[in-house]
C-alpha cells in the first residue's frame, strides 16, 4: 500500500498523521509538497491537519487553489481514498469536494480537548473497522469547525448516509453540551457521495498509539489498510 | 481602477463575532444597536479600464476564491 501525505506551508499534523500511517501500514507515507504538479500512484492520500497558509481569508481557501490540490480532487473523482484532518477538512470543502463550510467555533473560542463521538455508518473505507454506534475518544483541536449547509444539503447528507461520525455524550447521545463547537446536527465528519472522501475535524492520528493515552483513532488507519487490501 | 469587495455572512447564517461585538456594544453602554454583521473588506487595483470588464473579473473572482459563497454574500464597487 502507498500512501501520500499532502504538505503546505503551515501544516503541523503531517508528521504525526505519517507516523500513525506507518503504524498500521509498516512502513513510511511518501510526503508530497504543495507545490507538486505531479502526483504518482497512490491508495490513499491525507490531507494533514494545521494552518495551511496561516489561515489567510479563510481557513483552507488557499491551499484549496495550490497545484497539488488540483491533482488530489482529479483522484478523489477517480476513486482513491482521501482523508482531511481538521486543516484537511476546510480545505477539501473549499475544493468542493465535500459540501458545506466550516464557520468560526460558536463560542469563538480555540478549542483543543479530547471529545466523544460517534461512529454513524461504518460503510466507508475509513469507518470500517468501527462499529455503527461505537463511541470513540479522539481530541479536537480547532478554531472553525462549526459545520454548516443548509437544510436540504444536511437532509441529502443523511438520507445518503454520508455523516460519519458525530459529537456525542459518554452514552453516545447528542446534546448540545456534547457538540463542542456548534455544528449543524452535531456532525465532526463526513463523506462524499462516492464515500471515498472523508472529512473530519477530530484528530484521528493523535490518540493512535496507547503511548500518547488512548489509540481509539488507530482503527481509523488500520481499516484504511485493510479497505486498500482488499 | 480600483475595486473594493465587502463580504459578509448571508443573512440567515449565525455570525457568532457579530453577536459579540453587539454585546461588547451594549455593555459599553452604546444603546439602541439592533444588530451587527461582521466582515471581510478587500480592495483590488486593476489595470483594466474598463468598468464592466473589471467588474465582471472581480465577480469571478469573489465567486472563485475571494468570498465562500456557501455563507457569504458579497458586493463590489469599481473606481476609476
Amino acid at each position: 500500500m502507498k500512501a501520500a501525505v499532502i504538505v503546505f506551508p503551515g501544516s503541523n499534523c503531517d508528521r504525526d498523521v505519517a507516523v500513525a500511517l506507518e503504524q498500521s501500514m509498516g512502513h513510511a507515507p511518501d510526503m508530497v509538497w504543495h507545490r507538486d504538479t505531479h502526483l504518482g500512484a497512490y491508495d490513499l492520500i491525507v490531507v494533514p491537519g494545521g494552518f495551511s497558509y496561516g489561515d489567510y481569508l479563510r481557513s483552507g481557501a488557499i491551499a484549496a487553489h495550490s497545484p497539488v490540490m488540483r491533482e488530489v480532487a482529479g483522484r478523489a473523482k477517480d476513486g482513491t481514498p482521501v482523508l482531511g484532518i481538521c486543516n484537511g477538512f476546510q480545505i477539501l470543502i473549499e475544493t468542493g469536494l465535500l459540501p458545506g463550510a466550516l464557520m468560526r467555533n460558536a463560542s469563538l473560542k480555540f478549542i483543543c480537548r479530547d471529545v466523544l463521538l460517534r461512529v454513524e455508518t461504518s460503510t466507508s473505507p475509513f469507518t470500517g473497522a468501527y462499529d455503527k454506534g461505537d463511541v470513540l475518544r479522539i481530541p479536537i483541536a480547532h478554531h472553525d469547525g462549526n459545520y454548516f449547509a443548509d437544510d436540504a444539503t444536511l437532509d441529502r447528507l443523511e438520507s445518503e448516509d454520508r455523516v460519519a461520525l458525530r459529537y456525542c455524550d459518554q452514552q453516545g447521545k447528542l446534546t448540545p453540551e456534547a457538540n463542542p463547537n456548534g455544528s449543524a446536527r452535531s456532525i465532526a465528519g463526513i463523506l462524499n457521495e462516492g464515500r471515498n472522501v472523508l472529512g473530519l475535524m477530530p484528530h484521528p492520528e493523535r490518540l493512535a498509539d496507547a503511548l500518547l493515552g488512548g489509540n481509539d483513532g488507530r482503527a481509523m488507519f488500520d481499516g484504511l489498510v485493510e479497505a486498500c487490501a482488499a | 481602477m480600483k475595486a473594493r469587495i465587502h463580504i459578509t455572512l448571508k443573512q440567515g447564517v449565525l455570525d457568532p463575532q457579530g453577536k459579540a461585538i453587539s454585546h461588547a456594544l451594549e455593555a459599553l453602554g452604546f444603546s439602541g444597536v439592533d444588530g451587527v454583521r461582521q466582515g471581510k473588506y478587500i480592495e483590488i487595483d486593476l489595470q483594466e479600464d474598463d468598468g464592466e470588464a473589471a467588474r465582471a473579473s472581480v465577480d469571478a473572482m469573489c465567486a472563485k476564491l475571494l468570498a465562500n459563497t456557501v455563507i457569504e454574500d458579497y458586493s463590489i464597487e469599481i473606481e476609476s
